[in-house]
This record gives structure tokens, C-alpha cells and sequence, in this order.
């Protein structure tokens, strides 16, 4: 049994280290052990399940996840909806009940992204509560939940469109109280698809000749909007979502296989590229929203 | 001489949306989407005559997604002049804030332009265009109508005179094939609005 300790915090700082581990995964059958988790945001429950899932295909056998022992992060999890999406991921000796009521900072609990259908569900669910959150713990103008759920939306069909792989989308609000001083927004979406070199490779990697790779891909698609696709009107996606994040001073990040690429604000001090990470399927994204200072 | 405007078309995306496959959204995301709302539109333009002018109202539209704009809107005007057989001219109703920069965007990355109500009774030309072609079609906007006595007169230079022609080309005006005349589009369509 391979087993994988989940760090106490999970989160879109450590979650590259955790991923790159889950990559070097050996055969035989893994454990998940968060039992020592302390702290999850979006980034880390969705990473947790591409983990899981990943896993899986490599070993052939369904992974097993040891749940946290912290009451409060068994509260998050099941909030967001965490042990619906993980049943069927990994093995879990026990699911703790869902808990209900009370104020929430859930913008969007864990959803399964696969189909178009599925992009609508997203849009449709952040359109019921996530205007309020955005307004009174943002700071955001109440409009501002259409721009939000075109985000959603954007993002979410780069799974449909380019993945070729089901993948998961969770949206929650945080006070960053010393790291920032401000609430934020974080949004993950990932998925264990192609990736983003395997998408444009047909189309653009000749171009490219022997400097094809994760990294020049990312680049291709995050900095010049260049897609698979011929049709004009096409890649506009991504480049849309980072104009609009950088509207809010917000943060956006995308690891696809050994690269991570993103566009920082000044307030965050994570590397633009990175490259040399271990190779891990599929596409991550990372979007962080930054209350409007003075909120 | 009176002027044969072109057929009018309403079409309430809102409604049509509604109404077509994708019955059970109530936004307009995603392609697939896209797709379907704009094949309907077709399909409503298919009856009108040889000429139209059709009236794309997005009021009741509250989520419009890039990818979605870029069909219901990019797409269509692009395969519309792409039609040989049928001259189709369009106006957009209710581009409100949340979607005026979507449907910039689409417009802009296609190279296209629309004219859109922005607000009550407000037109602005949405999309691609130059600053003399800005102007010329702003001249006629004001003016509603321009006769061809009047053109030398309100545009006296060659280059403000081939930026009418280009919006005309353009299908942000419409040109009279009897009288010569230029109409502005939202003078056409204010029976419809």
C-alpha cells in the first residue's frame, strides 16, 4: 500500500507538491491519509479528488481516503459537498453526514464537470446565492455575479471542450485575514484530461518544432489565446477570464502537466512560470478574487 | 419616391431560448447552446424575403457567456454575409452592461461590427470600426435618413464619403436600391421596438 499524507494545509500554495507526489505514484493500491488535515481550500478538496482519481487509473484499484480528524475541516468538506463527489473516487470507511444551515461562504460546492449540461448546472447554482457573497463580503457591484458566472462558465467549458476528461469546479469565500487582510474569492476547476500540450499539439506544435512542451503550450494558450480550434472566433476563453480577474486584482494560475503558468497581482508573490514539475494529467486552475480594498 | 424597406424580423433570443432545444437553460452559455439559439434564428430568417432587418432582442437574456455571444451573435452576422441569396441587416435590442463586453469582444476578434441599443433608445455602434466610419455612421444615426443631394454637402471629403460606403457595405445602414437614400437601422426597426 502506497500511502500519501495529505499536508496539514492544502491550498493553491501547496498543492503543486501534493500533485507532483500523486505523479511519481508507483502500482499497488494508495492511501489518502488526511487525517492530520487542518486546512483545505477549493484548490486542495479538488486536487484531492484528481488525485484520487489518478490513482485509480494507474493502480487499477480504487483508492482509500482517511478522513480528517479536525471537526471543523469535516465541516468545510461536507459543506462544499466534498464526500458526495469522493464516494466515487475513493474508498471511504466512513462519510460524515452532510450538515446543513446556518450563513455560508459556499459559492459553488463541488460539481462534476463533464457536459455542457453540467456548465449550465454551475452557471445556475451561482446565480442563487453567489451575488451576495460577492457584494457583502467583496465589496463587488451586485452585477458583477453575471461577470463571475462567465468566469464559471469559460472555465468550466475548457474541461467539455479541450479536456476529453470529466474533471470538478468548487467556489468558496475566505477571510484572508493576516495574509491579506481582505475576504477572497477562490475558485479551483481541474480536471485528469489531455492537457493543455496534448490539445494544441495537432494545430500549433510543429511551429514549435523540439521547443513543444507543457510550458510553450501554456504560453500558446494563456498568453496569445491560441486554441486547437481554426475557426477565429475561437480561444477567446481564457483570455477573456484573465482580463476579468485582472479587473478585480484577482489572481489566475494553470498547471497542466510539468508547467504552471499565471498572472500574479502584485498583493501575491507566486512565480509567473514555473516549470520542472513532476507530470501530472489534465489542466488545474487556480482563481483568486480579492475583496475591493477598504471592504 | 418611397423607399421598400426591408422585411422586419423580431426575434426575442430570451423566448427563443426557451422554446428551442435548450428548453430547460435559462442562460445563454456554453457553444452547443450557442449553436442551437442561432440555428433557430436562421430558421425564422428563412421565411422573411430576400432582404430583412431583424430586431435581436437580449433583454430578457441575463447570463451571456463569450463562447455563446460568438454564436448567437459573431456567427450569425458572419454567416449571413456569407449568404448570397438573402441581404440580412441586424440591429441588437437590450445589450445591456453585463453583456455589451462579451459581444464587443466576439465582434471585435471576427473583425465585425453591430449597431446595438445600449440603453433606452440609445445606439452605439458595437464591435469593429474606424474612426471615419464611426462618424459617417454617427451622421446618419443623428439624421435617421440621408438623401444622396445631401451627401456631398454633410460629407465633403473622399475619405468620410468611402467610410459611409463602407458602412453601408458593412450592413450598418441601409441603402435604398431605388432612391439612393441611407437609413439608419434603428430608424428602420422602430415599428418593432
Amino acid at each position: 500500500m502506497n500511502v500519501i499524507p495529505v499536508p496539514g494545509s492544502l491550498d493553491h500554495q501547496t498543492v503543486d507538491a501534493f500533485l507532483d507526489e500523486v505523479a511519481l505514484l508507483g502500482g499497488g493500491r494508495s492511501l489518502f491519509d488526511a487525517r492530520h488535515l487542518r486546512w483545505v481550500d477549493p484548490n486542495g478538496m479538488v486536487a484531492l479528488l484528481v488525485a484520487g482519481t489518478v490513482a485509480a487509473r494507474r493502480q487499477g484499484v480504487v483508492p482509500r481516503l482517511e478522513v480528517p480528524e479536525s471537526t471543523d475541516v469535516l465541516g468545510y468538506l461536507s459543506r462544499m459537498a466534498f464526500f458526495e463527489a469522493a464516494r466515487d473516487v475513493f474508498e471511504l470507511e466512513t462519510v460524515p453526514r452532510r450538515r446543513g444551515g446556518g450563513p455560508s461562504d459556499v459559492l459553488l460546492e463541488i460539481t462534476s464537470v463533464a457536459a455542457n449540461a453540467d456548465v449550465h448546472e454551475v452557471v445556475e447554482r451561482v446565480q442563487r446565492g453567489a451575488g451576495a457573497i460577492l457584494s457583502s463580503k467583496l465589496g463587488y457591484p451586485v452585477t458583477s455575479v453575471v461577470q463571475f458566472s462567465v468566469i464559471l462558465s469559460e472555465v468550466c467549458q475548457n474541461i467539455v471542450e479541450h479536456a476529453g476528461a470529466a474533471g470538478w469546479v468548487a467556489a468558496q469565500a475566505y477571510n484572508w485575514a493576516r495574509r491579506l487582510g481582505r475576504y477572497v474569492v477562490v475558485i479551483s476547476v481541474m480536471d485528469v484530461g489531455q492537457g493543455f500540450r496534448s490539445s494544441l499539439g495537432d494545430e500549433h506544435s510543429a511551429r514549435y518544432a523540439d521547443r513543444w512542451g507543457d510550458t510553450t503550450a501554456l504560453e500558446a494558450a494563456f498568453l496569445h489565446g491560441l486554441t486547437r480550434f481554426a475557426d477565429s472566433g475561437r480561444g477567446q476563453g481564457i483570455q477573456q477570464i484573465r482580463r476579468q480577474v485582472q479587473r478585480w486584482n484577482g489572481a489566475i494560475a494553470i498547471r497542466s502537466g510539468t508547467a504552471r503558468i499565471g498572472q500574479v497581482p502584485e498583493w501575491d508573490d507566486t512565480p509567473p512560470l514555473v516549470d520542472g514539475l513532476q507530470p501530472f494529467p489534465g489542466a488545474q486552475i487556480s482563481i483568486i478574487l480579492p475583496a475591493r480594498s477598504g471592504t | 419616391m418611397t423607399d421598400v424597406p426591408p422585411d422586419l424580423v423580431a426575434i426575442d433570443v430570451g423566448r427563443l431560448l426557451q422554446r428551442t432545444v435548450t428548453s430547460l437553460y435559462a442562460h445563454l452559455v456554453t457553444r452547443p447552446t450557442g449553436r442551437a439559439v442561432r440555428m433557430a434564428i436562421e430558421a425564422q430568417l428563412q421565411v422573411a424575403g430576400s432582404r430583412s432587418l431583424s430586431l435581436i432582442d437580449l433583454t430578457e437574456v441575463e447570463i451571456l457567456d463569450f463562447s455563446c455571444a460568438d454564436e448567437v451573435v459573431a456567427k450569425l452576422f458572419e454567416d449571413a454575409r456569407a449568404n448570397p441569396a438573402h441581404e440580412a441587416f441586424f440591429v441588437l435590442r437590450g445589450v445591456r452592461e453585463p453583456h455589451r463586453d462579451q459581444i464587443q469582444v466576439v465582434l471585435e476578434r471576427r473583425g465585425l461590427a453591430a449597431v446595438a441599443e445600449t440603453s433606452s433608445a440609445t445606439f452605439e455602434l458595437l464591435g469593429a470600426s474606424d474612426e471615419a466610419e464611426r462618424r459617417a455612421w454617427g451622421l446618419v444615426e443623428e439624421r435617421g435618413l440621408v438623401s444622396d443631394g445631401e451627401l456631398s454637402a454633410l460629407l465633403p471629403g473622399g475619405e468620410e464619403r468611402a467610410a459611409l460606403e463602407r458602412i453601408v457595405e458593412r450592413r450598418l445602414a441601409f441603402r435604398s436600391p431605388t432612391s439612393g437614400r441611407v437609413h439608419a437601422l434603428s430608424r428602420l426597426v422602430e415599428r418593432l421596438m
